[in-house]
Parts: C-alpha cells; sequence; structure tokens
C-alpha cells in the first residue's frame, strides 16, 4: 500500500491528556491504574480511569450528544491542537474529502445503563431525556465528531470489540486508496461503563490488582477509558523526514472461539504478516512490537506464539497496558500514538508489572524502558470474536 | 475522483413478509403482491450445538443471508472476507444485560456479554465456516447500510476479489423499543466481485450525492425503508429484482447521499 501520513495525532487515557502527559507517563514508567472506584461498580479489581470528564461540556447545538463517551471524545480532540489540525484539513481537502472512522466497544452505554435504573415504575419506560441516537447508538462518537467539524464525508463506527480503532486506519486506509477521501479523523474512543466492568468480571478476565501482561502470575486485564485520534492523510512527495507514516495493516478472523483467541496464535500471525506484505517488508525490518498483551492468560501466551513463529525471540516487545489498563475499542488507536511517540523519541516503553518472567512466553520483553533510533514499529490488536488487526507505522527516514 | 465499483454475484434476503431472496425479488418486481408477516428466523443449523443455542436474533438473520447470498453464488464462505453493518446489534441481549446491572447483584452471564460486542454476527460466522479472512462490523445508526457498501466496495478498489456484505437490524425489546422503534427483523446480503467482463453480472458504481434518497412506490415497503436502516437498501434491491439499470439514491447520513448507478 501507498503508506499514509499521520499529520496530527493525540491521546488521553489515564495517563493524562494528550501527548506530553502521556510520553512523560512513560518514560517516568508511570501507571495509570487504581483501585475501582468508578460509579457504583463494586468489584475487587483496578481501571485506568480518566479525571475529570464529568466536568466536559459538550458544544449547545450538539447536546443530544452528551455522554460520557462524547465529553472524553471532545476532551481528547481538544488536545494538542488536534481540531485545529481537523480545521486546516477541512481547508486543504474539503468537507467531502474527509472521513471519520472511529473505533468504540461501548459507546455511550452507561447512559442507558443508568436510565434503567430509573425505569418509570408504573410504564416501565425509559426516563424522557434518554436519547438513543445521541448516547446509546454505538455511531453516536462518530456521530458528534462528524458534526463538531461540520463533516459531509463518510462517517462510520467500527466495532470489532478490542480491535475497533485499529481496524478504522485500515478502513480509513483503503478509501483514501480507493480516492473517496484525501484525509481521515481516524481513533477509538471507549469509556468505563458496567456492561465491560461486569462482564469481564463474569468471564474470570478481570485482575483484583494492576493488571500483569507477561508474566507468570498474570491473572487478567485492567480495564481502562481512552480517546486517541490521529489525522490520516495522502503523503506529499517529499515528505519530511520527521514524519510519522502508516505503511501497513494487516487483519485476519480466528473461526475459534467468542472470547478466547485461538491458543496457537494463527490468527494473530497472519494479521501481522499481511501488515508486513502490505509495507513490503520483512519481520528483520521491524525495531519493536507495541503487544496486545491484555495480561489473560490465554492472550499473552496465544500473542507469543505469534509473534515469535514470525518474528523469532530477539524483536523486543512490549504491553503498555499495565500503565493504560486496556482501553478495549479505544486500545488500538491509544497505541498507535504510543507507537507514533516511539517513532519520534525513540522511546520503548517497558511493560510494567511484570515481576517474574513467564518461560512459556519466548518473545524478547521489555521490563523497563529502552532507547534506540527506531524506523518502523508494529501494534497488534486482537478483539471478542477472533477479530485481528496489526498495524505498521514508520518514519519517513 | 474515481468511482467505487463492484457486481453482484449473490443477493440474500429476510424480512416482513420476504422470506428469501427469490420471493423477495417476486414482489419487488411486481409478480406478487406484497403480504406484510413478520419475519421468521431460522435456526442457525451451520453453528456447532453449543453456539446455536446462545445465537440471538441478529445473529440468526445474518448466518441466514449471508449464507443465502453465498449459495446462489455457489462460492466458498471460507474464502470470502466480510463487511458486517448493522444499526443497533441485538436489542435482547443489551435489554438483558441492563436489566442485570440495574439488579443488586448485577452477576451478567458470560454468554451474555460475549454475545453482547458489535460483532458478534462475524464472530459466529467465521466460526460456523471456518473463515478465517478478515472481517469488519460497522455501524452508522440509521446509514449503516450505505456505510457497508462504501465499505466492501473500498476493498474490492484496493484488490479484494469478492466480498460478502451483510446488513442486518432485529426490533429492540420494551423500554428501548420505545426509544427505537425498529418494528422487525429485516437483513440483507450482497455478495460483491471485483468487476469482470468475462461475467455478465449486475454492476454498481457508487458516488456520494446530496440529491434525495429513493423512496419505495409501495407504501408497505416504504414504511419497512424509513423504519429500518437495513432496509434503506430496499430501493437498490428493487433495482436488482426488476433487472433495470439506471441511478438509485440511497439514504445515508444527513450530510450526504449515496448514489448508486445500477449498470444492469
Amino acid at each position: 500500500m501507498t503508506p499514509l501520513h499521520l499529520t496530527h495525532f493525540t491521546a488521553t487515557s489515564c495517563l493524562g491528556r494528550g501527548l506530553t502527559a502521556t510520553l512523560e507517563a512513560l518514560e517516568q514508567a508511570r501507571s495509570g491504574l487504581s483501585p475501582c472506584h468508578f460509579d457504583t461498580v463494586e468489584l475487587p479489581t483496578y481501571v485506568g480511569e480518566v479525571a475529570g470528564i464529568d466536568a466536559v461540556r459538550l458544544p449547545q447545538r450538539l447536546q443530544r450528544f452528551d455522554c460520557r463517551n462524547n465529553r472524553l471524545a471532545q476532551l481528547g480532540l481538544i488536545q494538542d491542537g488536534f481540531d485545529s489540525a481537523v480545521r486546516s484539513a477541512i481547508e486543504r481537502w474539503g468537507r467531502r474529502r474527509i472521513g471519520v472512522y472511529l473505533g468504540t466497544s461501548t459507546s455511550g452505554i452507561l447512559t442507558t445503563e443508568i436510565a434503567y435504573r430509573h425505569l418509570d415504575p408504573d410504564t416501565g419506560a425509559l426516563p424522557e431525556e434518554f436519547d438513543y441516537t445521541g448516547s446509546h447508538n454505538a455511531f453516536s462518537v462518530a456521530d458528534f465528531v462528524g458534526r463538531l467539524f461540520e463533516l459531509a464525508g463518510p462517517a462510520v463506527a467500527v466495532c470489532t470489540a478490542c480491535s475497533s480503532s485499529a481496524k478504522v486506519f485500515a478502513a480509513a486506509q483503503r478509501m483514501i486508496a480507493a480516492d473517496q477521501i484525501d484525509a481521515a479523523i481516524v481513533g477509538g474512543v471507549d469509556s468505563l461503563c458496567l456492561t465491560t466492568l461486569y462482564g469481564f468480571h463474569s468471564l474470570q478476565l478481570t485482575s483484583p490488582g494492576p493488571c500483569r501482561p507477561f508474566d507468570l502470575a498474570r491473572d487478567g486485564l485492567s480495564i481502562g477509558e481512552a480517546a486517541a485520534f490521529a489525522l490520516l492523510e495522502r503523503a506529499p512527495a517529499a515528505v519530511d523526514p520527521e514524519a510519522i507514516l502508516l505503511l501497513g495493516a494487516g487483519e485476519s478472523s480466528d473461526a475459534y472461539h467468542m472470547s478466547s483467541p485461538r491458543p496457537d496464535g494463527a490468527g494473530a500471525r497472519s494479521a501481522m504478516r499481511d501488515a508486513l506484505t502490505a509495507a513490503a517488508l520483512a519481520p528483520g525490518d521491524v525495531d519493536y512490537i507495541n503487544l496486545h498483551g491484555t495480561g489473560t492468560p490465554s492472550n499473552d501466551s496465544a500473542e507469543s506464539r505469534a509473534v515469535t513463529a514470525l518474528f523469532g525471540n530477539a524483536t523486543p516487545c512490549s504491553s503498555t497496558k499495565g500503565a493504560t489498563g486496556h482501553a478495549l475499542g479505544a486500545a488500538g488507536a491509544l497505541e498507535a500514538v504510543i507507537c507514533a511517540l516511539a517513532l519520534k523519541s525513540g522511546l520503548m516503553p517497558g511493560g510494567l508489572n511484570r515481576r517474574q518472567r513467564d518461560p512459556q512466553l519466548e518473545l524478547n520483553y521489555l521490563t523497563g524502558n529502552q532507547r534506540g533510533p527506531l524506523r518502523r514499529v508494529l501494534s497488534n490488536s486482537f478483539g471478542f470474536g477472533g477479530a485481528n488487526c496489526a498495524l505498521l507505522f514508520g518514519r519517513a527516514a | 475522483m474515481s468511482t467505487l465499483t463492484g457486481c453482484i454475484q449473490g443477493v440474500g434476503m429476510l424480512g416482513p413478509g420476504l422470506a428469501d431472496w427469490s420471493s423477495a425479488r417476486a414482489v419487488l418486481n411486481g409478480e406478487t403482491p406484497y403480504v406484510a408477516v413478520r419475519t421468521v428466523l431460522p435456526l442457525p443449523g451451520v453453528l456447532p450445538p453449543a453456539e446455536r443455542r446462545r445465537a440471538g436474533r441478529v445473529i440468526k438473520i445474518a448466518l441466514a443471508v449471508g449464507a443465502e447470498a453465498v449459495a446462489q453464488a455457489a462460492a466458498d464462505a471460507r474464502t470470502l472476507p466480510t463487511v458486517f453493518t448493522s444499526s443497533g446489534g441485538d436489542g435482547d441481549n443489551c435489554h438483558e444485560i441492563c436489566l442485570t446491572l440495574a439488579t443488586r447483584d448485577r452477576l451478567i452471564s458470560p454468554t451474555r456479554f460475549h454475545n453482547s460486542v458489535h460483532n458478534a454476527a462475524s464472530g459466529y460466522w467465521s466460526i460456523a465456516h471456518g473463515c478465517t479472512q478478515a472481517s469488519t462490523s460497522l455501524c452508522a445508526g440509521d446509514a449503516s447500510f450505505a456505510a457497508g457498501l462504501l465499505e466492501a466496495l473500498a476493498q474490492l478498489a484496493c484488490g479484494a476479489r469478492a466480498v460478502l456484505l451483510l446488513a442486518y437490524d432485529a426490533d429492540y425489546p420494551q423500554p428501548l423499543r420505545a426509544k427505537r422503534p425498529i418494528p422487525d427483523a429485516f437483513g440483507t446480503a450482497l455478495l460483491l466481485t471485483a468487476p469482470d467482463s468475462a461475467v455478465a453480472l449486475p454492476r454498481l458504481q457508487l458516488s456520494l450525492s446530496d440529491a434525495p434518497a429513493a423512496t419505495m412506490a409501495n407504501a408497505e415497503l416504504e414504511s419497512l425503508r424509513r423504519s429500518i436502516p437495513a432496509a434503506r437498501s430496499l430501493p437498490l434491491l428493487e433495482r436488482l429484482a426488476q433487472r433495470r439499470g439506471g441511478t438509485v439514491v440511497l439514504d445515508y447520513l444527513d450530510s450526504a447521499r449515496l448514489a448508486v448507478e445500477v449498470l444492469a
């Protein structure tokens, strides 16, 4: 594929608002996870909660979209001048030539969960102010962002669970390659809600402590929330050598189980291989892999098999979910931004909370920060239903 | 700007009074009158027993229309990348989860949770058919059908030889139904292939448009089109049923419609 330019990007997670706070936390090996006190949840688990979402206000004309998820989207969009970058892209390309491709898994479902606590005792009806389209529906976040910037191009939410906001890069890339748009706002927004907290708990996939990806005694994930965005544009012929490019994307399905990965990692391997093929690169060309690395026993072992089968055990790898938690539908975009930061700064963030190496996991897992000239990095995202996606990013030079 | 294009090799359809593509085609080309009957969802026999028990209504309808389109084209489901698109996913399952979360113990079932993901139908399809090809699951609210068609044809433009598009919606139970009054389940699947001059198939060309969306002359079909997002496909399906060329404008976003030129 023809590489695309990430002309602007930003991330807001429990590590902080924007790129400086995110990079600083990674540099200091600081985790944003804390014991869960979210809403009325009573579960022995840690979460990566973004501070201050409740104070965010949406523009008056878009009040129907008011919900935790869209407030988080709005908070994320105003960091690092991302909103201004979108406005200048509109001047460059026009409203119809910019797409909106956002990943989410639960959108504004929290609003529905709370509304169900307030059903009319006589009729069972939802509260009058409940707005299905503005909050509950998965499209709500993409619709909100498209309307915020008054765009008139294609807009869609990609909802493949935990690979949602990785797959948006592939979808937007196709639309640019097919000359239907010239640029796209890609990203992911997912926010804490009871469905995922109690749901992952029901599957015994949440850790009682901060998650420990790739640890011998790893015992589950910590749910996080995030808003991460990138502006993906056609790269000019002479691109700045500092520019960050999307070089390739690969997607596959496990065809195995709804909530467990294929133990041999075949689906994950095929997504990574396809990303390399799209970029016309070999495994040895990749300098760092940001793993999906959720910290569940089955994910980390399947992913380790997939990575070592393709890359051997020399390529430095880590999961940043010990720092950010698992932002689910926003994880792909959050980790894409972490990869872009790695390419810019040379920082390969060490995986947090890994106390003891699991001898079964043979990959070269970084437990402390390392630096190096990085030219190309890979990011993995795998979702329920066996929806796999791998993204390959690189520096222009 | 280049146009997105693709040929239609197979069609699947299931909706109120539209039991499959051959009976829907007869209704849409005027051979038989439309008789509104509630959608009957078949048991997904293609699934292993454990998954079959767990499959909700949106999964059943997606699997049914997908299988019909694939069978009609005598294609191999294992080889086909898929684009699933739905305005809302499994409303029954969502309702049960929200009810449970509003109780004191909040213990939702693991199966309900993994079925709550928007890509559940895609997961079940891939398991049923042993399909390891790429699959995406989209939601664009009322615009979901057009969004799926754009994605499928963009995949063809980027080198895929064939893509299976599955668009489906099912009605919500109360109290969500009052807020999102989808009357019944409706699904359609299109097996889309890269244009090939050797085979005479109906061909589509897409472009964004500001023209108003086409409507259905039959009032009951028009009511389906308006009330079920996946049924926004009806004007296109009508043209395919009538084997009639020309441009049909499909509903999409507030800010754009999708003009589909059909070369019959």
